[in-house]
This record gives structure tokens, sequence and C-alpha cells, in this order.
């Protein structure tokens, strides 16, 4: 038996729905059944059997989850598809900035209301709601706080069909650590008004007006085969430095080396295709 | 069975030898069980995995010579530190594990501190001491510190950084909120360098209600504050209609007139519907105030209020007194005193009382006040502390209306009240009690507020942060916050800067907004006659900003005082204006400069000397930089720019001397002579 990996969840709160309902004195939750476990022997029989009896003991006596019971589907949907909510990026453990919306379809690709959806990832990410139906125009929302670890988490959203076989929609989503958001905040700073081609109304874009244009940070293609020490010297010194575009300034007398260290460890994370420093994925096991 | 037992006591009892053998045994067994515990022992497990996990990787020599098996243990006494979290957490200083998933064996991500100085509770609090799993992170022992939420880890680097961090941006927004949106009205909060959190907005008095606004449009404000304006951060106090009708009736009672702070024009409010849009857009109203368009985006700032639904608010008389002399009603409002003439106030006005809604108010019919009504209106004013942020003639502000919350990220879960569903960590009781305040119990007085999850999730950070043991921290661990300065310019053009709000956009020595640039060194920058001139007709200096200096109508007077004030006292030692001169530059420097900066700095990238080539959208203009900047200037710039204005996107590119002497004839050459219009986008 494994103890590892774990997640710090928090006590009283993973009763089962069907646990028998005996009355506790205690109000007080106990320790839930995966904390009993940590420390169970495995060399004792004995100890083995106490813990069992401990075990289903906490867990009936635990606080009961208040979880809704799942929503009854009306409808059933053929394939599920995402609207937006992808391919986002948010500090670790915090919110992504928009909501993800995800649309089920039947065979001819229209819209299905009614239908259920479940969102389900790695532990430590969280889904509110974390089921729902489609709505009027077969979608649902839900806002997701991702979990404690920086790295790329894979989110499945899921719904049967007529059936009953589950269908699934894979969507990934990117954890910044301290340091990738530090590298962002550089990049909002000093480089995201030329590399990224994308305007907002607080921003206007000047990618479209240089004549070489740069490289968005998220194009992993091209970025992936530059290594830490090619970046660091285009970053340093400006692209001439590598025969590249002389738009690209020196920042190595602007920008110390842990920021270039943090820029580079930032556009690593959110390149697409990931690059191979991007660290794991977490998905659901 | 009695028998059973008496022949069994017999066989191991009976005679003395025996007894002494049976005893000694049971005595062995019992001395055995403290190091089978050990051995047995949860982070032996783990240190045993790790052993196994390591063996097979490329770099294990490595990782096995750093390994050391016991139990490991951080102590810092001055801290309060003693953490045995290494003893299962065997790969936190091995930067090669990045791609090791499983815990508890994961590399510690980058970040400024050492293991060895902080330990691991300071940041993700839990049991240092304890050595398993269960007790370390949450089990009832680590009941008063459980594992910090990653979500909220951020608030771990506040105990010691008292300013905002790059890397926090979290914690900043948290802290930033919790003196805009009014929380440190109601609440105190005391900071560890015996300074008091300080509100940053600024509620409207109520002392002149009446000039304002109508009563029936105090009453529907009272009952949802955000029917009327989405984004107003006045919150919703949950009122039944008697108590909003009352309330409504004090304060109207209570209202005393202010000379000046309603004009009647000679001309009617214009209903000119071009010329008053022409006229909001000039003035750049919409880099303070939003207004919801058709589509139901805001369009605009959010420094002053929201003005969708205006002309439902607010009197005729006063607006236009407003429009005429925002001071005349507040003289600390951020509103700048525009110098408008009648009939510009009276299109402003005329547009902006278009703005109504003919149905917010059209269900609300109030019956002229009575005393009692009244005598109710000004208790409940009180009981609801409505005087802890607005300003209320008769009402004194109360003093520790609600709970002191300087030490909040510390307070013991046994001392919550939680609901039911909710996990006890103080963590979700704080975000819940954010969320919903009146959830907690009958006759709470906090109101319900607007906040988005991302705000609230800010929020709880920030307010962690606010504990034990960041009050208690050794001096020498505290990093100070920069202290905003409490700079007033002196004299004359010191009140004219006040009147017109200057620092509601620009700062100076460290106070005022962060919209428009940095003035704290304008004199040395800019050329006497160009500032004059942009006094009266602000250009546009930064083709991609829509946030511009509006047009205030100065006279020749006040613009010629402020410009004498800025010219003589806003001046950098650096900057020598006399060393330089603005012309006299030989043809073939300004030819090299030309060169350097197209070629070998490539200044075109980011700024515009000829519209006709150069595209560059994020630097200023320089078409016409020979007639606005100083030499002196434009050459220290080049030399350091951050030196001049920190923080700046311009690069420090370390110019040589004889470089930044070339760029700086070739840009002061640039005077803009041919008519060169910027290209509109």
């Amino acid at each position: 038996m494994t103890r590892y990996p774990f997640t710090p969840t928090h006590v009283g709160t993973s009763a089962p729905a069907g646990s028998p309902t005996e009355p506790c004195g205690d109000s007080r939750p106990r320790l839930s059944g995966r904390a009993q476990l940590g420390s169970y022997r495995r060399h004792s029989g004995l100890f083995f059997v106490i813990a069992l009896l401990a075990t289903s003991l906490a867990t009936s006596c635990s606080r009961k989850s208040e979880s809704a019971p799942l929503p009854k589907p009306t409808a059933f949907g053929a394939a599920i598809v995402e609207s937006s909510g992808g391919k986002q990026f948010a500090q670790t453990g915090s919110l992504l900035p928009q909501p993800v919306v995800i649309q089920v379809n039947d065979e001819q690709g229209t819209a299905v209301a009614g239908a259920l959806v479940e969102f389900s990832a790695a532990a430590g990410v969280a889904f509110d709601p974390s089921t729902g139906l489609t709505d009027s125009s077969g979608q649902v929302t839900t806002n997701v706080s991702l979990g404690g670890m920086a790295g790329r988490y894979q989110l499945v959203a899921s719904t049967a069909d007529k059936s009953h076989k589950k269908v699934e929609l894979k969507l990934e989503e990117i954890a910044l650590g301290y340091q990738q958001a530090l590298g962002r905040h550089l990049n909002d700073q000093y480089c995201e008004r030329c590399h990224n081609p994308e305007s907002t109304v607080e921003r206007v874009s000047n990618y479209d007006n240089l004549e070489i244009k740069p490289h968005p940070f998220t194009e992993g293609d091209t970025l992936n085969k530059i290594s830490d020490a090619d970046l660091t010297a285009i970053i340093s010194h400006g692209g001439p430095a590598l025969n590249k575009s002389p738009l690209m300034p020196a920042w190595g007398n602007t920008l110390s080396k842990s920021d270039i260290q943090a820029l580079i460890s930032y556009v690593r994370a959110i390149s697409d295709p990931p690059s191979r420093s991007a660290g794991p994925v977490y998905a659901k096991d | 069975m009695k028998e059973k037992l008496s022949s069994l006591w017999q066989r191991l009892f009976g005679d003395s030898v025996r007894a002494f053998g049976v005893v000694s045994l049971i005595f062995l067994g019992s001395l055995a069980i403290a190091p089978a515990k050990n051995f047995f022992s949860e982070w032996r497990h783990y240190q045993h995995g790790y052993l196994r996990m390591i063996r097979n990787r490329s770099d294990a020599n490595t990782l096995q010579r750093h390994f050391q098996s016991g139990i490991q243990q951080i102590w810092l006494p001055e801290l309060g530190v003693v953490d045995r979290c290494t003893s299962c957490h065997l790969g936190l200083k091995e930067p090669s594990l990045t791609d090791v998933s499983t815990q508890p064996f994961r590399t510690h991500p980058p970040i400024p501190h050492k293991l060895e100085q902080f330990g691991c509770t300071v940041c993700h609090r839990g049991q240092g001491a304890s050595t398993t799993l269960a007790e370390a992170h949450n089990s009832t022992l680590a009941w008063e510190q459980p594992i910090l939420p990653a979500k909220y880890i951020e608030s771990s680097c506040g105990e010691c950084h008292r300013g905002p961090l790059p890397g926090t941006p979290q914690l900043n927004q948290g802290r930033n909120l919790l003196s805009r949106e009014g929380c440190v009205h109601c609440h105190t909060v005391k900071l560890s360098d015996g300074t008091t959190m300080k509100a940053t907005d600024d509620p409207p008095s109520l002392s002149h209600i009446a000039d304002k606004t109508t009563r029936e449009w105090v009453f529907a404000w009272l009952k949802d504050p955000q029917a009327y304006a989405s984004t107003s951060s006045m919150p919703n106090f949950k009122l039944s209609d008697d108590d909003a009708r009352d309330m409504s009736a004090f304060l109207f009672a209570n209202s005393t007139p202010l000379a000046d702070d309603t004009a009647a024009l000679s001309a009617k409010p214009s209903s000119d519907p071009t010329a008053g849009a022409s006229l909001y857009g000039e003035s750049f109203c919409a880099s303070c105030h939003a207004v919801q368009n058709a589509a139901g985006n805001m369009v605009g700032g959010d420094v002053g209020p929201e003005l969708t639904k205006v002309g439902t608010k607010v009197k005729p008389e006063w607006l236009q007194a407003w429009l005429k002399n925002p001071r005349a009603y507040d003289p600390a409002t951020g509103m700048p005193h525009y110098r408008l003439n009648d009939p510009q106030v009276s299109t402003l006005s005329g547009f902006l009382l278009g703005k109504a809604d003919a149905d917010y108010l059209a269900n609300v019919h109030l019956q002229p006040a009575t005393p009692e009504q009244i005598t109710h209106g000004k208790r409940l004013v009180a009981d609801y502390g409505c005087a802890s942020c607005h300003e209320i003639a008769g009402i004194k502000k109360p003093e520790n209306f609600a709970p002191e919350l300087s030490r909040i990220g510390s307070k013991p879960v046994t001392q919550l009240v939680f609901l039911p569903g909710m996990q006890h960590t103080l963590p979700d009781y704080i975000a819940t009690k954010i969320k919903q305040p009146r959830a907690f119990g009958q006759g709470l007085k906090m109101p319900q507020y607007t906040f988005t999850p991302a705000q609230i999730d800010s929020l709880t950070t920030a307010l962690l942060s606010l504990n034990d043991r960041s009050n208690t921290l050794p001096p020498s661990l505290g990093v100070a916050a920069t202290p905003e300065s409490d700079y007033q310019p002196a004299g004359k053009a010191g009140k004219l800067m006040t009147d017109l709000a200057c620092f509601s956009c620009h700062r100076i020595n460290g106070h005022g907004g962060d919209m428009a640039p940095d003035l704290t060194w304008e004199g040395s920058s800019v050329q006497r006659e160009w500032l004059v001139q942009f006094f009266k007709n602000p250009g546009t200096l930064r083709p991609s900003l829509i946030r511009r200096m509006p047009r205030f109508n100065l006279t020749d007077g006040e613009a010629n005082e402020l410009t004498d004030y800025i010219m003589t006292v806003y001046q950098n030692p650096l900057v020598d204006r006399d060393a330089m001169p603005l012309s006299g530059y030989s043809q073939g420097q300004v030819e090299l400069g030309k060169q350097l900066f197209y070629g070998k700095y490539s200044c075109q990238g980011c700024h515009i000397v000829d519209t006709k080539t150069d595209k560059g959208y994020i630097g200023p203009t320089l078409t016409h930089v020979g007639s606005r900047l100083t030499a002196a200037w434009i050459f220290q710039w080049m030399k350091n720019p951050q030196a001049l204005r920190p923080g700046t996107a311009e690069p420090n590119r370390a110019m040589s001397d004889e470089d930044a002497r070339a760029l700086t004839a070739f840009l002061i050459s640039q005077k803009g002579g041919a008519k060169q219009e910027v290209a509109k986008k």
C-alpha cells in the first residue's frame, strides 16, 4: 500500500453519501478515513483490525457533507465540446480569470439542454459547481480553482450519452508558481505590448507595427527549440546578439539576472505545445 | 469457565520462579514497544520510498549524497520554528527533481528565500514538530494550525513584507481592497509598524444631501445601491421599506443648505446630445467615470462614480454648480475644477441629465416624513454606523464600531461560528463571512458586498496576513512599505494644483495617482514654452493611451503660474539644463544620431519620428520632441531612463556619452517643422 500522493483533505468532509447514520455525541469532526489510514501499520494484523474499526466508526460519525444529490438529466447528448475557458493561466491555487464553459451537442451538432455534466480533475482542483445541467443553449459554466502545485492541470468534463456511455472532454489549464508569476508581472510591464498580438481596451498592441514580427510567448513550436541560454542572451543583449531582429532591444541593464530567469520560466510555463521543462501534467488518477 | 481461569492463573503464576519469568517477559515486551514504534514509523517509510525512487535515476549519486537518514529538523528560535517537515519532504532542495509529481518528494519551486532561514511552517502553517502526515497537516492535533491552502499562500509573504511585491498580486489586491472598499472605515487594522491602515476611498458627506438629490432617490439607493449603479462600492444593508423610508427622512431633515452648491443658469440645460457627447469626450470625463453602454459594457474609468443613470439622481441646479466648481460642495473632491463657461455647463449638464432611467424611481412614493420617522431614522443611522464612512452633521463617527481585525489571521477556530456545510477552517470562515456576512446570525449589521470570487480570495489572503506572527515579528525581519507621502505643493501654484486635482492622476514626490506620468522631475524634462502651450491645449503624446490630459480652460495667468512653479521646483539634480544647448549641433552629429536611432538602437520599434515610415506605438511620439524636451533630459534619459523614472518601460541601453550625445542632437532637431499629423489608427 502506498501512502502518497496525499492531498491535504480537510477533516470531516469526506463522509460517503451512504454511510450509516449513527447518532454522534461529539459534534467536533473526527479524523477522516484517509487521515486514519495514514497512521496504520501494515505489519500488525491486530492493528489492522483496530484501524479498520476506528476508520469505519470515524467515517460514520464524521460530519455529513452537504453536497446536494446529483441533478437528474432530462436529455442526453452525443458529444461534449469546449465553448471557452481552456488554456488559461492563474497562480497556483487560485481561480482562473475566466470561467470554463462547455457545451453538450447531439449527433447533429445541435446544443442539448438538460444534459448532466460532471467536472473532475487532479486532487486540489476545485470546481464551482462541479456538476450541472446544460442550460437552454446547451452550456454549463463552472469556476475553476487550480491545485497548489505549479504545472499543467488536466480538467475532464464528462456527460453520459443515450446508451449511458461516458463522453469526455479534456481541457488543460496552467498553474503558475511564484517565479512564473513574477515573470508574468515583468512580461506585463516590459514585453507584452510587442509580443502579444491581441489588443485590449487598455492596451493597444504594437505587434502589427513591427516589420519583423516578434514571437508570441505561447508559440511553443519556435520557442521550445531555443535553449534557456540563448533566450537569456537574446533578452540581455537584444535580438542582434543571435542574429534576430534589431527591434528587440537589450534588457540586460534594465532587468536583473533573476528577473530574466523568472521571465524564461514564465515563457516555458505557458508555451503551447508545452516545453519539456514545463513540469508534469496533473491529471485525475 | 471459572475453573479454567484459575488453572491458567496456576499455570502462569503458580510458583514464584514461574511468576517472575512471566512478568519479565511482559516487561521486556513493553520495553520493545518504543523501538518498534520508531522502526515502523511513517517518516522511515517515506525515507525508504525516497531511496527506492532515486535509485534508478541518472543523478542517483548526487541525490544519495544529499540524503540524510533520521528525523531532520529546522530550528529557528527567533521565529518559533521547529520544523521536521524535511524528514519526509526529502527532495525540497533538489532542483533536478522537477519531473517528480508525487508528494512528499517534489522539489520546492524557486522562491527568493532559503529553507534553512525560514523553515516551512512560516509560510505553509501546519504543525512543524509532528512526524506523521496527519498530525503535521490536518489532524485534530493540527486543528488550530492546519496547512494553509495554496490559494492563500501569499498571506504568509505579507507577514513580513508590508508593502506590495511584484510576485504577490493577490495579496497586493487584497490590501488595496481593504483600504479602497471601505473595510477599514468600520474595522480597525493596526499594523505592526504602529500605524493604522487608512481608507483610500472618500465616501461623500451627507450633511447637505438635500441640495444634491431627492429623498426618493436616497430611498431607492438605500434599498439596493447596485440597482442604480452596478459598479457602486456602497454595500447593501438589506433594509426594510420602513427603515429605508425613516433613514431617508432623517437624512433630509438633517441636511442643511450650502452656499454656492446650487446654481441657476441663464441658459437652461441644453438638450443637444451631439455637442454634449463631444464635450464629455473632449473633457476626458471617461478617464475617471464609467457609463454602461447599450451592449452592457462599462466604458470608462473607476476613479469617480458611474454615470449611467446620473440624470435620475442629481438635481439640475446642483449638477450645474458642481460642474462649475465641484469644490464648492466638496472641498476635498478628486474631481478637477474645469473652468467651464455657462454655455459649456449647460451643454454638459444637459447631456448628463439625459442619462436617466425613467423606471428607476417610478414606484417610489414617499409621504412627508413624520417626527417619529425622523427620530427612528436617526437611531437607525447611528445603529448601522453610517457615520463610520459618511460625514453626517450631528452624528459622531463611531469608534470601534466593528471588531478589530489586526490579528484576524490567528483567530482560534474554537472562537468561530460555522455555517452548516462549511469546512471548519479559518480561511473558509473569513471567505464565507465576506461573501454572506448576514448568514451567520440574526441582527448582524455587516452589509452585503458585491465582491467577485477572486476579490474574496484576495481579501481573505490579506486578512490572513494580519496575525500573531506579523504583529510580533522581530524588527530585523520586517520589510517596511514605502509610506505614501502627504506631499502638498506650496503657495498659489499649490492651490491651483489642488483645485485642478492634479494628484488624482499624477504622482509627485511619492504622492498622488498612477494614471498619468510622474511629474517629480517635470521641470528638468520639458521646455517652458511647450508646457504653457500644453496647459492651454493638451495634445496627444502617446497615441496608444485612451486616457488623456483634459483641457481645463486655464487663463494665461494660471498657465504661467503653474509652469513657473513646475520649472523651478520639480528639478532633478542629475539634469543640468544649462550644460546642453537646445540648438547648434553639427549636421554630422544629427546624421550619426539618425543612424543610431534607426540602426543600432532601432528606436522606431516603439517611437515615431517620421510619420511616413515609423509606426512604433508604445513610447511617446517624437515628431515634435525637439520643442518639447530639454537636451539635458534627453541625454540623461539615454544614459539611464530608470534613474529618472523608476519602472519606465524604456530599456536602459548603457549608452556611451558619444552615442547619447548624437541621439540627443538628432532628437532635438525634431521640431515638427513640417505639419506632421499623427497617423490615426
